[in-house]
């Protein structure tokens, strides 16, 4: 048996909103189904399920602000048998010594007297999840359980009136970004690439294709960042706790800027392999998505690079700040004719910078550098990206 | 098909992509992109979404010729086919 629990859909998320579930006890479910819609600072969310298996229960009914990592529902896998009526978790603490009963409430702060240690404190499971979710002090309040213990009632009873205002996408970049500038020792490398090359072959194909087949520069950034990726595993990937994770595909976060000044980042899966035109479909229909508050849940977790593309805004280069807890993040400028040399001769090419910020405890500049140049090489060959 | 049944097919496609646009406010000699801020991505969709209802492809290298709602208007109503 297994729990689908609340998944984390950005490093600063604490919990959200169960909305609707897609599913009810009985139901078959097979990875990547959509089981359930969770509304989160970034929006409404569809949240995929991650095994087959059979629903047993729903834990959590529609409408419940849930923290990350508990548990929304229970499964059965493929073949487990029927677990046995609905047994609770028998949680119950152990009987702890007789002590004292706790002073009544006090309509004033408590002194700053010595609190009980958080050991002593009775409070049942249900009590503390609520508890932390709803910001509610246990230590202030008196139990009405048995022997005295701090129910879910009493917590519920304790919380401000209104549940605490989530914060805003603005105050969850913020938090981010600040995270990022204070834990991650970043550096940068820029490098100007001649796209000429990629450009010429992207006109070639949009002149025989119709509007819906057409690729847009963006396509080959992407292709060519992801294809590099696979020579430098070491920029695609997490620090966790102290140490570097390489992830386990090359899902590459695509910077999009919503129309109300949010910002998000959705994974695309996979962004090295498939065809071009594929990839094209992937990028336009998680743009889409992005802007109408649509995105999965796996769109936020699995990004492990972040791409960004400020060349519709007219500036030639972008130093992004990493997304933690990513460990990289490429930028790319406009694409704009500039005089180049090309074997000696000085002639028109059209340009993208092309910059590198990454985590200096994962990677180095000798390394990032050719990761540039690798980027450069495949563009140079635009063919080969398909 | 009248140059102002065009006109109003080509609103309401830069509506369905830009849904907060205020659209009675737009000059229709601007260039669509910076009156709008809209990206080279939502400019492609607008070209699909203006082939799907109207039948007329606006090769990319015609997209000088069609930066602004009164261009485009002029050029796909020249184009429609019979």
């Amino acid at each position: 048996m297994t729990e689908f629990r609340m998944p984390s859909l950005g490093a600063d998320m604490e919990s959200g909103l169960l909305v609707e579930w897609h599913i009810k006890p009985g139901d078959a479910v097979k990875r990547g189904d959509i089981v359930a819609v969770v509304e989160t600072t970034k929006g409404a969310i569809d949240v995929e399920i991650f095994e087959d298996g059979v629903v047993e229960a729903l834990l959590v009914r529609e409408g419940t602000e849930v923290p990350v990592g508990l548990p929304l529902a229970r499964l059965r896998g493929a073949g487990e048998a029927v677990a046995a009526t609905a047994a609770p978790p028998a949680a119950a603490a152990p009987a702890p010594p007789p002590s004292p009963p706790l002073p009544p409430p006090s309509p004033l702060p408590a002194p700053p007297a010595t609190p009980p240690p958080a050991a002593a404190l009775r409070i049942t499971p249900r009590a503390r999840q609520r508890a932390e979710a709803l910001g509610v002090d246990v230590a202030r309040l008196v139990g009405t359980g048995p022997e005295g213990a701090i129910t879910g009632e009493d917590v519920e009873r304790a919380a401000p009136e209104k549940p605490r205002p989530r914060q805003s996408m603005q105050a969850l970049i913020a938090a981010a970004m600040s995270r990022s500038k204070r834990e991650i020792p970043h550096y940068y490398l820029l490098h100007s690439i001649d796209l000429e090359p990629a450009m010429q072959w992207l006109e070639t194909h949009n002149a025989g294709a119709s509007p819906p087949e057409r690729l847009l520069p963006v396509v080959l950034l992407l292709r060519a960042v992801a294809r590099a990726l696979r020579d430098f595993p070491g920029l695609c990937g997490w620090w966790k706790d102290d140490a570097f994770v390489a992830s386990p595909g090359i899902h590459v976060g695509l910077a999009v800027s919503l129309r109300d000044g949010g910002l998000v980042s959705p994974a695309i899966h996979d962004a090295d392999q498939g065809s071009l035109p594929a990839l094209m479909a992937k990028i336009r229909d998680v743009t889409q998505r992005a802007r109408t508050s649509s995105l999965r849940a796996s769109e936020f977790s699995d990004g492990a690079i972040t791409v960004t593309n400020l060349g519709d805004q007219g500036v030639h280069a972008v130093l992004g700040v990493i997304h933690p807890p990513q460990v990289a993040i490429v930028g790319f400028g406009l694409v704009t004719p500039r005089p180049w040399l090309v074997s000696g001769q000085l002639t028109a090419r059209r340009i993208v910078d092309a910059a590198l910020s990454a985590d200096h405890r994962v990677s180095n500049g000798h390394s990032g550098g050719r990761f540039l140049r690798r980027i450069e090489h495949l563009l140079n060959n635009p063919a080969e990206l398909a | 098909m009248t140059a102002a049944e065009v006109r109003a097919t080509i609103v309401k496609s830069i509506g369905d992509i830009a849904p907060e646009a205020d659209l009675a406010a737009l000059d229709p000699a601007a260039d669509l992109r910076e009156a709008l801020d809209i990206d080279s991505m939502d400019f492609l969709n607008l070209v699909i979404a203006v082939h799907k209802a109207l039948a007329v492809d606006i090769p990319e290298r015609d997209y000088p010729q069609v930066m602004s709602l009164d261009a485009m208007t002029t050029y796909v109503h020249a184009r429609l086919p019979a």
